[in-house]
C-alpha cells in the first residue's frame, strides 16, 4: 500500500510542485504583502504590518476612477452582450442555409489576438489630422459630426471600450447558447404547436427556461470576466491607461506592480484583493439569483 | 368549397409570413457576420496599401487597385517581427510541451491510481480554479525577478505551466475508460506507466488535441504576464512586440505597415482554428474561458 502511495504521488509531484510555488504561495503571500506597510521592493523592507496599503488604494483617484470604468464597462458589456448574443442564437438555430458558415464566421473573434485586432478598431474609430476615420465618416453621412473616439470625450472612449468588448465576447456566448438551444428536446416544441402556443410563448415558456443554466453561466462567467478587462483597453489606448483616463481595475494592479508608475506590490496586492472582493460579492450575489430562477 | 379557399388563404398568409421572419433573421445575422469581417478586410486592405496613398486617403477607399506587398517587407524589417513570432513560437511549444507533460500523469494519477488522501487533494486542486490569476501574479513578479529569471524564457514559461482546468477535463476523460481494460492490462503484468502512454492517451486522444489547441491560442494570445517579465525587446511576444510597435516603430504613423504585422500576426491563429474547427469549437465550448 504504501509503495502505491508513493508511486501516485510521484506522478502527482510535478503539478503540485508547478502549483504550489505559483499558486498557492503566492496566494498566501499576496495577503502578507497588502498588509505589510512602507514596503521597499528595493531593499525588501517594510516598516509594519497595518491597514495603510488598503486605505491608500481606496483613496487614490486614478484607483476610484479605474473602478468607475471598470462598473461602468460591466454594467453595459453584460446585459448587452448576453442579449445580443441571445437573439443571435436564437437566429441561428432557426436557420439551416449558411448556418454552419455564420457560426464560423462569429467565432473567429475568440481566435484572434486581442492586442493585434484592437489595433483595427483603433485605426477605424480614430480621428487624426489627414482622416477622421472611416466610423466619423459614416456618423458624418447620418448628419452627425465627428467626435475622437481614442483621444476625445469619455464617453466616446467608453462607447468604443465597449464596444470592443462585446466583439471580442461574442463569440464564447453565442457558441454556448446555440448548443444550449440545439439540446433543448424537439417534443416541447412539437407539443406547443399542437397546442397552437405563438412564438412569444414557446420562447419565454420553453426555451429561456431550457437554456437559463447556460445564460446564467454566461452570465456569472460575463461578469467576472468584465470585471478583468485590461489588455482591451490597452489595446485601443496604448499602455498609459491613467494618463487617458480609461485605465480598468487590473489595470491599476499592473500599473502598481510594473510600467512607469511600478515597484508598489504592497498597494498592487490590496488593490487585487479588493477586486477579488468585489467579484466573488457579485458572483455570491448571481448565484443566489440564479438558484431561485434556473430551473434545472 | 368556401373552407377550402379560407385554408388556403391562411396557408399563403402564413407562408408569407414565414418568409418575412426568415428574411429579418438572415438581415440581422448577415449584419453580424459584417461586424466580425469587416475589421478582418479593414486590417488586410489597409496591410496592402501603400503608405503615400493611405495617407493621402481623406476618405479611406474601400479597395484598392494597387496592392504593394512592401508592408510586409517594412514589417519584417523595420522591426523586429520575425523575433516577436519565433520568441512566440518557442514560448507557445515549450509551454505546451511541458504542461502536457505535467497534467497527463496528474489528471492519470487522479483517474486511476488509488492513494490515501485523494479526495481532498483533488478537492484543493477544484478549489484552486477558482482563484484569479491577478491575485497571483503579484508574487510571482516578485519570485521571478529574485530568481533572476526576467527576460528569459524560463521565466515566461514556469508559471504558465500548470493549469487545475485541464488536469481536471483530462481527468474526467481518463476516469471514462472502462476499469476491466486496466485489469486486463495488470494481469498481463503491464505497468502503471505503460498503461497510461500505450492505452490511456491513445484513447484519450482527443480530449489532449483539444487541450493542446486551448493552450496554444492562450499561449499565443498571452500578453500580461509576458508584458511584467521582459522589458527586452529580444524576449518580446507578438503581443507585446504589437504594442511596442503601436508606440514607437514605424515613427507611429506607418499605419499600413502596422496592419500588414496585426495580420502577420493574426493569421497563425486563424489557419489552426479553420483547419481544427470542429474540435476548437467544441473545445470551447467544454472549457473556454474568455469571456
Amino acid at each position: 500500500m504504501d509503495n502505491r502511495n508513493s508511486k501516485a504521488w510521484l506522478y502527482l509531484l510535478p503539478a503540485i510542485l508547478f502549483l504550489g510555488v505559483f499558486m498557492v504561495y503566492p496566494l498566501v503571500d499576496v495577503f502578507i504583502y497588502s498588509f505589510e506597510e512602507g514596503y521597499n521592493s528595493a531593499s525588501q523592507t517594510f516598516f509594519g504590518y497595518g491597514i495603510y496599503n488598503y486605505s491608500y488604494v481606496l483613496h487614490d483617484p486614478y484607483f476610484l476612477q479605474a473602478v468607475k470604468n471598470t462598473l461602468i464597462l460591466v454594467a453595459i458589456t453584460v446585459p448587452l452582450s448576453t442579449g445580443i448574443a441571445l437573439l443571435i442564437s436564437v437566429g441561428l438555430s432557426s436557420i439551416k442555409k449558411l448556418r454552419e458558415l455564420f457560426q464560423t464566421v462569429y467565432f473567429l473573434p475568440y481566435v484572434t489576438n486581442t492586442l493585434a485586432v484592437g489595433l483595427v478598431f483603433m485605426i477605424l474609430f480614430k480621428k487624426t489630422a489627414y482622416s477622421d476615420g472611416l466610423v466619423n465618416l459614416l456618423l458624418n453621412l447620418f448628419g452627425g459630426s465627428s467626435v475622437d473616439f481614442i483621444d476625445g470625450p469619455y464617453w466616446a472612449k467608453m462607447f468604443v471600450l465597449c464596444f470592443y468588448t462585446i466583439w471580442v465576447v461574442m463569440p464564447f456566448k453565442i457558441l454556448i447558447l446555440t448548443s444550449a438551444l440545439a439540446s433543448v428536446k424537439q417534443d416541447y416544441y412539437n407539443a406547443a404547436k399542437v397546442d397552437g402556443t405563438s412564438r412569444l410563448r414557446i420562447f419565454t415558456r420553453i426555451t429561456l427556461p431550457m437554456i437559463s443554466p447556460s445564460l446564467f453561466y454566461l452570465v456569472i462567467t460575463g461578469f467576472i470576466g468584465a470585471f478583468k478587462a485590461y489588455s482591451d483597453a490597452v489595446a485601443l489606448f496604448g499602455v498609459n491607461l491613467n494618463a487617458a483616463g480609461m485605465n480598468t481595475i487590473v489595470g491599476y494592479v499592473y500599473d502598481m506592480l510594473y510600467g512607469d508608475s511600478g515597484g508598489f506590490p504592497s498597494y498592487a496586492s490590496a488593490a487585487a484583493i479588493i477586486l477579488f472582493a468585489i467579484v466573488l460579492t457579485i458572483t455570491c450575489i448571481n448565484l443566489l439569483i440564479s438558484k431561485k430562477h434556473v430551473h434545472y | 368549397m368556401t373552407n377550402q379557399k379560407d385554408f388556403e388563404k391562411i396557408e399563403r398568409a402564413a407562408a408569407r409570413r414565414k418568409t418575412v421572419i426568415n428574411a429579418v433573421i438572415y438581415i440581422l445575422l448577415g449584419f453580424w457576420a459584417l461586424m466580425v469581417l469587416f475589421p478582418f478586410y479593414w486590417m488586410v486592405l489597409t496591410s496592402v496599401k501603400s503608405y503615400a496613398s493611405y495617407n493621402s486617403e481623406y476618405i479611406p477607399k474601400f479597395f484598392t487597385l494597387s496592392p504593394t506587398m512592401q508592408n510586409y517587407v517594412d514589417a519584417f524589417t523595420a522591426v523586429p517581427l520575425g523575433q516577436y513570432f519565433l520568441n512566440t513560437l518557442v514560448f507557445t511549444v515549450a509551454t505546451t510541451a511541458i504542461m502536457l507533460i505535467v497534467i497527463i500523469p496528474a489528471a492519470f494519477a487522479f483517474a486511476r491510481l488509488q492513494f490515501r488522501g485523494k479526495n481532498v487533494l483533488f478537492t484543493l486542486f477544484l478549489s484552486l480554479m477558482m482563484i484569479p490569476n491577478e491575485l497571483v501574479v503579484i508574487t510571482n513578479f516578485v519570485t521571478i525577478t529574485n530568481l533572476d529569471l526576467r527576460n528569459s524564457f524560463t521565466g515566461l514559461i514556469l508559471p504558465s505551466i500548470t493549469s487545475v482546468f485541464y488536469i481536471y477535463l483530462l481527468k474526467e476523460n481518463f476516469a471514462q475508460i472502462p476499469d476491466e481494460l486496466y485489469y486486463a492490462a495488470k494481469v498481463d503484468g503491464t505497468s502503471d506507466f505503460k498503461y497510461m502512454l500505450k492505452v490511456m492517451i491513445p484513447i484519450c486522444r482527443p480530449t489532449i488535441i483539444t487541450v493542446t489547441i486551448l493552450k496554444v491560442i492562450e499561449c499565443w494570445n498571452s500578453y500580461v504576464w509576458p508584458r511584467l517579465i521582459t522589458d527586452n525587446e529580444a524576449y518580446y511576444l507578438v503581443s507585446n512586440g504589437i504594442q511596442e510597435i503601436r508606440e514607437n516603430g514605424f515613427g507611429r504613423e506607418n499605419i499600413p505597415a502596422m496592419m500588414a504585422a496585426v495580420v502577420v500576426i493574426s493569421v497563425p491563429l486563424i489557419v489552426l482554428f479553420l483547419i481544427f474547427r470542429k474540435k476548437i469549437m467544441e473545445g470551447v465550448a467544454r472549457g473556454g474561458t474568455k469571456g
